[in-house]
Protein backbone atom coordinates (compact mmCIF):
# COMPACT_ATOMS: atom_id res chain seq x y z
CA UNK A 1 0.00 0.00 0.00
CA UNK A 2 1.41 3.61 -0.69
CA UNK A 3 0.01 4.91 2.57
CA UNK A 4 0.56 4.01 6.02
CA UNK A 5 -3.42 3.79 7.57
CA UNK A 6 -2.69 3.01 11.40
CA UNK A 7 -6.11 4.33 12.42
CA UNK A 8 -8.12 2.59 9.34
CA UNK A 9 -6.61 -0.23 10.73
CA UNK A 10 -8.37 0.11 13.67
CA UNK A 11 -11.86 0.10 11.53
CA UNK A 12 -11.03 -3.70 10.19
CA UNK A 13 -10.51 -5.08 14.30
CA UNK A 14 -14.34 -5.08 15.35
CA UNK A 15 -16.45 -8.31 14.64
CA UNK A 16 -18.26 -6.88 11.12
CA UNK A 17 -17.14 -6.16 7.96
CA UNK A 18 -15.10 -3.65 7.16
CA UNK A 19 -15.19 -1.16 4.37
CA UNK A 20 -11.49 -0.61 5.13
CA UNK A 21 -10.93 -3.95 4.24
CA UNK A 22 -12.74 -4.09 0.92
CA UNK A 23 -11.43 -1.24 0.05
CA UNK A 24 -7.89 -2.64 0.57
CA UNK A 25 -8.66 -5.97 -1.43
CA UNK A 26 -9.76 -3.43 -4.12
CA UNK A 27 -6.75 -1.70 -4.37
CA UNK A 28 -4.59 -4.84 -4.25
CA UNK A 29 -6.79 -6.38 -7.00
CA UNK A 30 -6.44 -3.42 -8.87
CA UNK A 31 -2.35 -3.48 -8.58
CA UNK A 32 -2.20 -7.06 -9.26
CA UNK A 33 -4.45 -6.52 -12.44
CA UNK A 34 -5.15 -10.73 -12.90
CA UNK A 35 -7.37 -9.36 -16.21
CA UNK A 36 -4.71 -7.23 -18.15
CA UNK A 37 -6.95 -4.37 -17.60
CA UNK A 38 -6.46 -1.35 -19.66
CA UNK A 39 -7.51 0.53 -16.26
CA UNK A 40 -9.37 4.53 -18.04
CA UNK A 41 -9.22 6.25 -14.32
CA UNK A 42 -5.54 5.99 -11.73
CA UNK A 43 -4.66 2.09 -11.34
CA UNK A 44 -3.93 3.19 -7.50
CA UNK A 45 -7.31 5.23 -6.84
CA UNK A 46 -8.29 3.12 -4.10
CA UNK A 47 -5.16 3.67 -2.33
CA UNK A 48 -5.23 6.57 -2.80
CA UNK A 49 -8.89 6.46 -1.19
CA UNK A 50 -7.80 4.75 2.04
CA UNK A 51 -4.77 7.57 2.00
CA UNK A 52 -7.17 10.70 2.26
CA UNK A 53 -9.72 8.64 4.65
CA UNK A 54 -6.59 8.07 6.76
CA UNK A 55 -5.68 11.90 6.60
CA UNK A 56 -9.16 12.81 7.01
CA UNK A 57 -9.29 10.83 10.69
CA UNK A 58 -6.28 12.12 11.42
CA UNK A 59 -7.48 16.26 10.90
CA UNK A 60 -10.50 15.37 11.91
CA UNK A 61 -12.21 16.85 9.28
CA UNK A 62 -13.19 15.95 5.11
CA UNK A 63 -11.01 16.35 2.19
CA UNK A 64 -14.33 15.87 0.33
CA UNK A 65 -15.95 19.24 -1.42
CA UNK A 66 -18.94 17.85 -3.41
CA UNK A 67 -20.81 19.51 -6.20
CA UNK A 68 -20.11 21.29 -9.48
CA UNK A 69 -20.98 20.56 -13.65
CA UNK A 70 -20.88 17.28 -13.99
CA UNK A 71 -23.53 14.78 -15.34
CA UNK A 72 -24.08 13.40 -18.71
CA UNK A 73 -24.87 15.47 -21.61
CA UNK A 74 -29.07 16.13 -21.26
CA UNK A 75 -29.19 15.11 -17.62
CA UNK A 76 -29.29 17.14 -14.62
CA UNK A 77 -28.98 14.22 -11.76
CA UNK A 78 -27.66 10.72 -11.94
CA UNK A 79 -23.90 12.23 -11.12
CA UNK A 80 -22.43 13.74 -8.01
CA UNK A 81 -19.45 15.89 -8.58
CA UNK A 82 -16.39 14.81 -6.08
CA UNK A 83 -13.38 16.57 -5.56
CA UNK A 84 -10.68 16.23 -3.32
CA UNK A 85 -8.91 19.09 -2.04
CA UNK A 86 -5.41 17.58 -1.82
CA UNK A 87 -5.32 16.80 -5.34
CA UNK A 88 -1.40 16.60 -5.50
CA UNK A 89 -1.17 13.93 -2.45
CA UNK A 90 -3.82 12.06 -3.60
CA UNK A 91 -4.10 12.46 -7.84
CA UNK A 92 -5.95 9.06 -8.02
CA UNK A 93 -8.95 10.77 -6.48
CA UNK A 94 -8.67 14.43 -6.95
CA UNK A 95 -11.70 13.79 -9.47
CA UNK A 96 -13.56 10.96 -8.22
CA UNK A 97 -17.31 11.12 -8.92
CA UNK A 98 -20.49 9.61 -7.90
CA UNK A 99 -22.53 8.00 -10.56
CA UNK A 100 -26.12 6.48 -9.49
CA UNK A 101 -27.52 4.05 -11.21
CA UNK A 102 -31.11 2.70 -11.22
CA UNK A 103 -31.93 -0.59 -9.18
CA UNK A 104 -33.76 -3.13 -10.45
CA UNK A 105 -37.34 -3.07 -9.09
CA UNK A 106 -37.39 -5.43 -6.05
CA UNK A 107 -33.89 -5.46 -6.35
CA UNK A 108 -33.75 -8.85 -8.25
CA UNK A 109 -30.41 -9.26 -10.21
CA UNK A 110 -29.23 -11.63 -13.05
CA UNK A 111 -25.87 -12.49 -12.68
CA UNK A 112 -25.36 -11.52 -15.88
CA UNK A 113 -26.37 -8.38 -14.72
CA UNK A 114 -23.81 -7.87 -12.14
CA UNK A 115 -20.97 -9.40 -13.91
CA UNK A 116 -21.46 -6.72 -16.80
CA UNK A 117 -21.66 -3.95 -13.93
CA UNK A 118 -18.93 -4.72 -12.45
CA UNK A 119 -16.63 -5.38 -15.92
CA UNK A 120 -17.77 -1.82 -16.59
CA UNK A 121 -17.29 -0.13 -13.55
CA UNK A 122 -13.26 -1.73 -12.84
CA UNK A 123 -12.44 -0.58 -16.43
CA UNK A 124 -13.60 2.52 -16.09
CA UNK A 125 -14.08 3.33 -12.62
CA UNK A 126 -12.76 3.02 -9.29
CA UNK A 127 -14.40 -1.17 -8.92
CA UNK A 128 -15.91 -0.15 -5.73
CA UNK A 129 -19.68 0.33 -5.53
CA UNK A 130 -22.41 0.50 -2.60
CA UNK A 131 -25.28 -1.89 -2.76
CA UNK A 132 -27.44 0.13 -2.24
CA UNK A 133 -27.23 4.11 -1.43
CA UNK A 134 -29.70 4.90 1.23
CA UNK A 135 -32.01 5.75 -2.00
CA UNK A 136 -32.22 2.52 -2.26
CA UNK A 137 -30.30 3.05 -6.29
CA UNK A 138 -26.71 1.51 -6.94
CA UNK A 139 -24.11 3.67 -6.58
CA UNK A 140 -21.01 3.27 -8.25
CA UNK A 141 -18.11 5.29 -6.36
CA UNK A 142 -15.17 6.93 -8.15
CA UNK A 143 -14.45 8.13 -11.57
CA UNK A 144 -13.09 10.76 -13.51
CA UNK A 145 -15.25 13.37 -15.53
CA UNK A 146 -14.28 11.86 -19.32
CA UNK A 147 -15.75 8.69 -18.01
CA UNK A 148 -19.41 9.59 -17.19
CA UNK A 149 -20.27 9.37 -20.82
CA UNK A 150 -18.13 6.37 -21.37
CA UNK A 151 -20.11 4.09 -18.48
CA UNK A 152 -23.48 6.05 -19.57
CA UNK A 153 -23.45 4.52 -22.79
CA UNK A 154 -22.91 1.11 -21.58
CA UNK A 155 -25.49 1.44 -19.15
CA UNK A 156 -27.86 2.35 -21.67
CA UNK A 157 -26.82 1.00 -24.61
CA UNK A 158 -25.63 -2.50 -23.39
CA UNK A 159 -27.17 -3.20 -20.05
CA UNK A 160 -30.71 -1.45 -20.65
CA UNK A 161 -30.38 0.14 -17.52
CA UNK A 162 -30.32 3.79 -16.40
CA UNK A 163 -28.82 7.17 -13.99
CA UNK A 164 -30.77 7.21 -11.37
CA UNK A 165 -32.02 10.47 -9.77
CA UNK A 166 -29.97 13.29 -7.57
CA UNK A 167 -29.91 16.87 -6.93
CA UNK A 168 -33.57 18.62 -7.56
CA UNK A 169 -35.05 15.71 -9.03
CA UNK A 170 -37.53 13.03 -8.41
CA UNK A 171 -35.19 10.84 -6.90
CA UNK A 172 -34.84 6.98 -8.17
CA UNK A 173 -38.70 5.08 -6.98
CA UNK A 174 -37.98 2.12 -5.02
CA UNK A 175 -40.54 -0.43 -4.14
CA UNK A 176 -40.10 -3.63 -2.04
CA UNK A 177 -40.34 -6.68 -3.52
CA UNK A 178 -43.92 -7.37 -3.13
CA UNK A 179 -45.76 -9.90 -5.17
CA UNK A 180 -42.89 -11.33 -6.24
CA UNK A 181 -42.17 -12.99 -3.15
CA UNK A 182 -43.98 -11.89 -0.12
CA UNK A 183 -47.44 -13.13 0.52
CA UNK A 184 -48.51 -10.07 2.55
CA UNK A 185 -48.55 -7.87 -0.71
CA UNK A 186 -51.67 -5.76 -1.31
CA UNK A 187 -50.54 -4.18 -4.42
CA UNK A 188 -47.67 -4.77 -7.35
CA UNK A 189 -45.07 -2.60 -5.58
CA UNK A 190 -42.59 -4.16 -8.98
CA UNK A 191 -45.43 -2.85 -11.48
CA UNK A 192 -46.21 0.52 -10.19
CA UNK A 193 -42.56 1.51 -9.19
CA UNK A 194 -41.04 0.45 -12.68
CA UNK A 195 -43.98 2.47 -14.47
CA UNK A 196 -43.88 5.44 -12.38
CA UNK A 197 -40.45 5.71 -13.00
CA UNK A 198 -40.80 5.16 -16.65
CA UNK A 199 -43.83 7.85 -16.81
CA UNK A 200 -42.00 10.38 -15.23
CA UNK A 201 -38.38 10.50 -17.08
CA UNK A 202 -38.44 13.81 -17.23
CA UNK A 203 -38.80 14.38 -13.77
CA UNK A 204 -35.85 12.00 -12.84
CA UNK A 205 -33.61 13.81 -15.37
CA UNK A 206 -34.35 17.41 -16.10
CA UNK A 207 -34.14 19.15 -12.59
CA UNK A 208 -37.47 21.73 -11.99
CA UNK A 209 -38.24 21.16 -8.34
CA UNK A 210 -37.47 22.94 -5.36
CA UNK A 211 -35.72 20.11 -4.02
CA UNK A 212 -35.31 16.22 -4.04
CA UNK A 213 -38.58 14.48 -3.83
CA UNK A 214 -39.15 10.38 -3.54
CA UNK A 215 -41.29 8.12 -4.30
CA UNK A 216 -40.84 5.14 -2.15
CA UNK A 217 -43.91 1.59 -2.58
CA UNK A 218 -44.50 -0.88 0.33
CA UNK A 219 -46.46 -4.09 -0.54
CA UNK A 220 -47.81 -3.97 3.16
CA UNK A 221 -47.49 -1.80 6.49
CA UNK A 222 -44.42 -4.02 7.63
CA UNK A 223 -43.02 -1.32 5.21
CA UNK A 224 -39.68 -2.85 3.96
CA UNK A 225 -38.81 -0.16 1.96
CA UNK A 226 -39.82 2.47 4.67
CA UNK A 227 -42.04 4.16 2.71
CA UNK A 228 -43.92 6.37 5.02
CA UNK A 229 -40.59 7.34 7.08
CA UNK A 230 -38.72 8.38 4.09
CA UNK A 231 -40.48 9.70 1.23
CA UNK A 232 -42.39 12.52 0.29
CA UNK A 233 -44.79 10.18 -1.34
CA UNK A 234 -45.30 6.92 0.02
CA UNK A 235 -48.09 4.28 -1.17
CA UNK A 236 -48.50 1.66 1.57
CA UNK A 237 -50.31 -1.60 1.15
CA UNK A 238 -53.57 -2.27 3.30
CA UNK A 239 -56.77 -3.81 3.23
CA UNK A 240 -60.43 -2.70 3.71
CA UNK A 241 -62.20 -5.66 4.95
CA UNK A 242 -61.30 -7.86 7.27
CA UNK A 243 -58.30 -10.04 8.50
CA UNK A 244 -58.81 -13.33 7.52
CA UNK A 245 -58.54 -16.11 10.69
CA UNK A 246 -57.66 -19.82 10.10
CA UNK A 247 -58.92 -21.10 13.68
CA UNK A 248 -57.56 -24.40 13.67
CA UNK A 249 -54.32 -22.74 12.70
CA UNK A 250 -54.41 -20.45 16.08
CA UNK A 251 -55.29 -23.61 17.97
CA UNK A 252 -51.65 -25.06 16.48
CA UNK A 253 -49.91 -22.10 17.40
CA UNK A 254 -50.90 -22.40 20.93
CA UNK A 255 -50.53 -26.02 21.31
CA UNK A 256 -46.70 -25.71 19.92
CA UNK A 257 -47.29 -27.31 16.38
CA UNK A 258 -46.42 -23.95 14.80
CA UNK A 259 -43.70 -22.07 15.36
CA UNK A 260 -44.33 -18.66 16.20
CA UNK A 261 -42.90 -15.72 13.42
CA UNK A 262 -42.22 -18.35 10.68
CA UNK A 263 -39.24 -19.12 12.91
CA UNK A 264 -37.85 -16.11 13.59
CA UNK A 265 -36.01 -15.17 16.55
CA UNK A 266 -35.45 -18.69 16.86
CA UNK A 267 -31.84 -17.93 18.37
CA UNK A 268 -32.37 -18.68 22.03
CA UNK A 269 -35.43 -20.43 23.65
CA UNK A 270 -37.89 -18.32 24.44
CA UNK A 271 -40.19 -20.49 26.38
CA UNK A 272 -43.68 -21.80 25.38
CA UNK A 273 -45.61 -19.65 22.54
CA UNK A 274 -47.92 -17.55 24.74
CA UNK A 275 -50.52 -15.79 22.50
CA UNK A 276 -52.00 -13.68 25.56
CA UNK A 277 -48.72 -11.98 26.21
CA UNK A 278 -47.11 -12.43 22.34
CA UNK A 279 -50.00 -11.30 20.22
CA UNK A 280 -53.27 -10.32 22.06
CA UNK A 281 -51.26 -7.44 24.96
CA UNK A 282 -48.71 -6.27 21.86
CA UNK A 283 -51.77 -5.23 19.64
CA UNK A 284 -51.29 -1.62 19.92
CA UNK A 285 -55.08 -0.87 19.62
CA UNK A 286 -56.27 -3.28 21.77
CA UNK A 287 -58.39 -4.94 19.11
CA UNK A 288 -58.13 -8.89 19.91
CA UNK A 289 -59.25 -11.46 22.35
CA UNK A 290 -58.32 -15.07 23.17
CA UNK A 291 -61.26 -17.07 25.06
CA UNK A 292 -58.73 -20.46 24.80
CA UNK A 293 -60.70 -21.36 22.24
CA UNK A 294 -61.50 -18.48 19.75
CA UNK A 295 -59.58 -15.35 18.73
CA UNK A 296 -61.35 -12.37 17.45
CA UNK A 297 -60.36 -9.26 15.96
CA UNK A 298 -62.68 -5.96 16.04
CA UNK A 299 -61.36 -5.46 12.45
CA UNK A 300 -62.71 -1.66 12.77
CA UNK A 301 -60.01 -0.99 14.89
CA UNK A 302 -56.90 -2.64 13.68
CA UNK A 303 -54.17 -0.14 12.83
CA UNK A 304 -51.93 -1.97 10.69
CA UNK A 305 -49.70 -2.55 12.76
CA UNK A 306 -49.08 -6.58 11.42
CA UNK A 307 -47.82 -7.74 14.22
CA UNK A 308 -50.33 -10.36 14.43
CA UNK A 309 -49.92 -11.64 11.12
CA UNK A 310 -46.33 -11.49 11.56
CA UNK A 311 -46.29 -13.49 14.69
CA UNK A 312 -49.02 -16.05 13.59
CA UNK A 313 -48.74 -16.45 9.30
CA UNK A 314 -50.49 -19.57 8.81
CA UNK A 315 -53.58 -18.02 11.38
CA UNK A 316 -53.83 -14.87 10.07
CA UNK A 317 -54.16 -13.42 6.60
CA UNK A 318 -54.42 -9.99 5.41
CA UNK A 319 -57.92 -9.44 3.84
CA UNK A 320 -59.15 -9.43 -0.09
CA UNK A 321 -60.18 -5.93 -0.48
CA UNK A 322 -56.59 -4.98 -1.61
CA UNK A 323 -55.32 -1.57 -2.58
CA UNK A 324 -52.94 1.13 -0.60
CA UNK A 325 -52.56 4.31 1.57
CA UNK A 326 -50.94 7.44 0.70
CA UNK A 327 -48.74 9.38 2.75
CA UNK A 328 -47.14 12.54 2.22
CA UNK A 329 -43.75 14.30 3.78
CA UNK A 330 -41.88 12.42 4.81
CA UNK A 331 -38.27 13.69 5.73
CA UNK A 332 -34.77 13.48 7.35
CA UNK A 333 -33.78 17.02 8.93
CA UNK A 334 -32.37 20.06 6.97
CA UNK A 335 -34.69 22.80 6.66
CA UNK A 336 -37.09 21.64 9.25
CA UNK A 337 -36.84 18.71 11.70
CA UNK A 338 -37.27 15.01 10.77
CA UNK A 339 -40.58 14.03 10.09
CA UNK A 340 -43.23 10.81 9.33
CA UNK A 341 -45.50 11.07 6.97
CA UNK A 342 -48.97 11.99 7.13
CA UNK A 343 -51.85 9.98 5.89
CA UNK A 344 -53.49 11.91 2.97
CA UNK A 345 -55.63 9.00 0.89
CA UNK A 346 -56.51 5.97 3.44
CA UNK A 347 -57.28 3.46 0.98
CA UNK A 348 -57.24 3.54 -2.93
CA UNK A 349 -57.03 0.63 -5.30
CA UNK A 350 -53.84 0.16 -7.32
CA UNK A 351 -54.23 -1.11 -10.45
CA UNK A 352 -52.67 -0.50 -13.70
CA UNK A 353 -52.76 2.56 -15.07
CA UNK A 354 -52.37 4.01 -11.73
CA UNK A 355 -54.65 7.28 -12.94
CA UNK A 356 -55.67 7.60 -9.15
CA UNK A 357 -52.54 8.01 -7.89
CA UNK A 358 -50.47 10.08 -10.51
CA UNK A 359 -53.60 12.83 -10.09
CA UNK A 360 -52.48 12.79 -6.74
CA UNK A 361 -48.70 13.02 -7.52
CA UNK A 362 -49.05 15.71 -10.46
CA UNK A 363 -51.59 17.88 -8.20
CA UNK A 364 -49.08 18.02 -5.40
CA UNK A 365 -45.96 18.27 -7.71
CA UNK A 366 -48.00 21.78 -9.28
CA UNK A 367 -48.20 23.12 -6.07
CA UNK A 368 -45.13 22.36 -4.62
CA UNK A 369 -43.37 23.48 -7.82
CA UNK A 370 -45.29 26.76 -7.29
CA UNK A 371 -45.32 27.54 -3.67
CA UNK A 372 -42.45 25.86 -2.15
CA UNK A 373 -39.19 27.90 -1.70
CA UNK A 374 -35.79 26.62 -2.57
CA UNK A 375 -34.44 23.36 -0.77
CA UNK A 376 -37.94 23.18 0.88
CA UNK A 377 -39.31 19.65 1.29
CA UNK A 378 -43.11 18.50 0.63
CA UNK A 379 -43.61 18.05 4.49
CA UNK A 380 -41.84 21.43 4.88
CA UNK A 381 -44.57 23.15 3.03
CA UNK A 382 -47.06 20.84 4.27
CA UNK A 383 -46.63 21.88 7.54
CA UNK A 384 -45.92 26.36 6.79
CA UNK A 385 -48.60 26.33 4.32
CA UNK A 386 -50.97 23.41 6.81
CA UNK A 387 -52.23 20.42 5.57
CA UNK A 388 -55.88 21.48 4.80
CA UNK A 389 -53.97 23.40 1.76
CA UNK A 390 -52.81 20.04 0.82
CA UNK A 391 -56.35 18.44 1.32
CA UNK A 392 -57.29 21.36 -1.01
CA UNK A 393 -54.87 20.90 -3.98
CA UNK A 394 -55.28 17.35 -4.05
CA UNK A 395 -58.96 17.74 -4.28
CA UNK A 396 -59.45 15.52 -0.63
CA UNK A 397 -62.27 16.37 0.99
CA UNK A 398 -61.00 16.72 5.09
CA UNK A 399 -62.08 14.32 7.39
CA UNK A 400 -61.82 13.03 10.68
CA UNK A 401 -58.36 11.07 10.28
CA UNK A 402 -56.46 14.14 8.75
CA UNK A 403 -57.10 15.65 11.89
CA UNK A 404 -53.44 15.39 14.04
CA UNK A 405 -54.33 17.94 17.09
CA UNK A 406 -57.61 19.79 17.88
CA UNK A 407 -57.62 23.39 16.80
CA UNK A 408 -55.40 25.75 19.53
CA UNK A 409 -56.71 28.82 17.61
CA UNK A 410 -60.35 29.62 17.89
CA UNK A 411 -61.14 31.69 14.53
CA UNK A 412 -62.19 30.01 12.09
CA UNK A 413 -61.84 31.53 8.47
CA UNK A 414 -64.17 31.05 5.70
CA UNK A 415 -63.66 31.12 2.16
CA UNK A 416 -66.42 32.73 0.39
CA UNK A 417 -67.76 30.04 -1.56
CA UNK A 418 -68.01 28.31 1.54
CA UNK A 419 -70.34 30.10 3.21
CA UNK A 420 -74.27 29.97 1.67
CA UNK A 421 -74.51 33.30 -0.10
CA UNK A 422 -71.02 34.56 0.05
CA UNK A 423 -69.94 37.59 1.88
CA UNK A 424 -72.51 39.95 -0.05
CA UNK A 425 -74.87 41.10 1.95
CA UNK A 426 -78.21 43.04 1.48
CA UNK A 427 -77.64 45.73 3.15
CA UNK A 428 -80.81 47.42 2.90
CA UNK A 429 -82.31 44.12 4.21
CA UNK A 430 -80.18 44.27 6.91
CA UNK A 431 -81.00 48.34 7.92
CA UNK A 432 -84.25 46.83 8.14
CA UNK A 433 -83.93 44.67 11.00
CA UNK A 434 -80.97 46.89 12.59
CA UNK A 435 -80.90 51.21 13.62
CA UNK A 436 -78.04 52.81 12.52
CA UNK B 1 -39.16 30.17 -27.80
CA UNK B 2 -36.51 31.83 -29.43
CA UNK B 3 -37.52 35.14 -27.38
CA UNK B 4 -37.78 33.26 -23.94
CA UNK B 5 -34.41 31.83 -24.51
CA UNK B 6 -33.18 35.33 -25.48
CA UNK B 7 -34.68 36.38 -22.07
CA UNK B 8 -33.01 33.31 -19.80
CA UNK B 9 -29.54 34.01 -20.99
CA UNK B 10 -30.31 38.08 -20.56
CA UNK B 11 -31.08 37.27 -17.21
CA UNK B 12 -27.79 35.29 -16.13
CA UNK B 13 -26.04 37.85 -18.09
CA UNK B 14 -27.37 40.52 -16.01
CA UNK B 15 -26.99 38.74 -12.25
CA UNK B 16 -23.25 37.61 -13.37
CA UNK B 17 -21.96 39.90 -11.44
CA UNK B 18 -23.23 38.72 -8.04
CA UNK B 19 -24.70 35.09 -9.00
CA UNK B 20 -23.53 33.07 -11.61
CA UNK B 21 -26.04 30.35 -10.42
CA UNK B 22 -29.47 30.23 -10.25
CA UNK B 23 -32.50 28.05 -8.52
CA UNK B 24 -35.50 26.70 -11.18
CA UNK B 25 -37.92 29.22 -9.28
CA UNK B 26 -35.32 32.16 -10.22
CA UNK B 27 -36.74 31.90 -13.81
CA UNK B 28 -40.36 30.83 -13.12
CA UNK B 29 -40.34 34.55 -11.99
CA UNK B 30 -39.30 35.48 -15.21
CA UNK B 31 -42.26 33.98 -17.17
CA UNK B 32 -45.62 34.90 -14.57
CA UNK B 33 -47.87 33.29 -17.24
CA UNK B 34 -46.09 30.10 -18.15
CA UNK B 35 -46.67 27.00 -16.43
CA UNK B 36 -43.24 25.24 -14.99
CA UNK B 37 -43.25 22.33 -17.28
CA UNK B 38 -42.99 24.97 -20.19
CA UNK B 39 -40.26 26.95 -18.13
CA UNK B 40 -38.66 23.49 -17.64
CA UNK B 41 -38.96 22.63 -21.50
CA UNK B 42 -37.37 25.58 -22.57
CA UNK B 43 -34.08 25.73 -19.98
CA UNK B 44 -33.76 21.94 -21.31
CA UNK B 45 -33.63 22.88 -24.96
CA UNK B 46 -31.32 25.48 -23.72
CA UNK B 47 -28.92 22.65 -21.97
CA UNK B 48 -29.38 20.88 -25.19
CA UNK B 49 -28.01 23.34 -27.34
CA UNK B 50 -25.11 23.84 -24.99
CA UNK B 51 -25.96 27.32 -23.98
CA UNK B 52 -26.95 26.41 -19.98
CA UNK B 53 -25.44 23.89 -17.89
CA UNK B 54 -26.87 21.87 -14.78
CA UNK B 55 -25.29 22.81 -11.37
CA UNK B 56 -25.42 20.68 -8.70
CA UNK B 57 -23.93 19.61 -5.45
CA UNK B 58 -25.83 16.60 -4.75
CA UNK B 59 -29.06 17.59 -3.34
CA UNK B 60 -29.57 20.78 -5.05
CA UNK B 61 -29.48 21.92 -8.66
CA UNK B 62 -29.09 24.81 -9.92
CA UNK B 63 -28.80 26.56 -13.66
CA UNK B 64 -25.50 28.53 -15.16
CA UNK B 65 -24.71 30.12 -18.25
CA UNK B 66 -21.64 27.23 -19.68
CA UNK B 67 -18.74 28.67 -18.98
CA UNK B 68 -19.69 31.70 -16.02
CA UNK B 69 -18.83 30.99 -12.61
CA UNK B 70 -17.53 28.64 -10.49
CA UNK B 71 -17.30 25.38 -11.60
CA UNK B 72 -16.73 22.90 -8.77
CA UNK B 73 -17.51 23.37 -5.29
CA UNK B 74 -15.67 26.48 -3.04
CA UNK B 75 -15.52 27.59 0.12
CA UNK B 76 -17.69 30.08 1.56
CA UNK B 77 -15.99 33.35 1.51
CA UNK B 78 -13.47 32.25 -1.49
CA UNK B 79 -12.88 33.44 -4.73
CA UNK B 80 -13.24 30.74 -7.54
CA UNK B 81 -10.52 30.18 -9.45
CA UNK B 82 -12.05 31.35 -12.92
Amino acid sequence: MKFETPLLDQLEQGPWPSVVSDIKQEAAHRAANPDGLDYQIPQDCCEDLLGLLELSYKDMETHWKHGGIVGVFGYGGGVIGRYCDQPEMFPGVAHFHTMRVAQPSGKFYSTKFLRQLCDIWDLRGSGLTNMHGSTGDIVLIGTTTPQLEEVFYQLTHEMNNDLGGSGSNLRTPAACMGMSRCEYACYNTQDVCYQLTEDYQDELHRPAFPYKFKFKFDGCPNGCVCAMARSDFAVVGTWRDDIKIDQDAVKAYVGGEYTPNAGAHSGRDWGKFDIQAEVIDRCPSHCMSWDGQKLTIDNANCVRCMHCIDTMPRALRIGDDRGASVLCGAKAPVVDGAQMGSLLVPFVKVEQPYDELKEIIENIWDWWIEEGKNRERLGELMKRASFQKLLEVTNTEAQAFHVKEPRNNPYIFFKEDEVPGGFKRDLADYRSRHQR
Amino acid sequence: MADEKEIIVEYFKSKAKTKTKHYFKDFLELFPDKKPREVKKILSDLVKEGVVDYWSSGSTTMYGLKGLGKQEEVEEGEQPKD
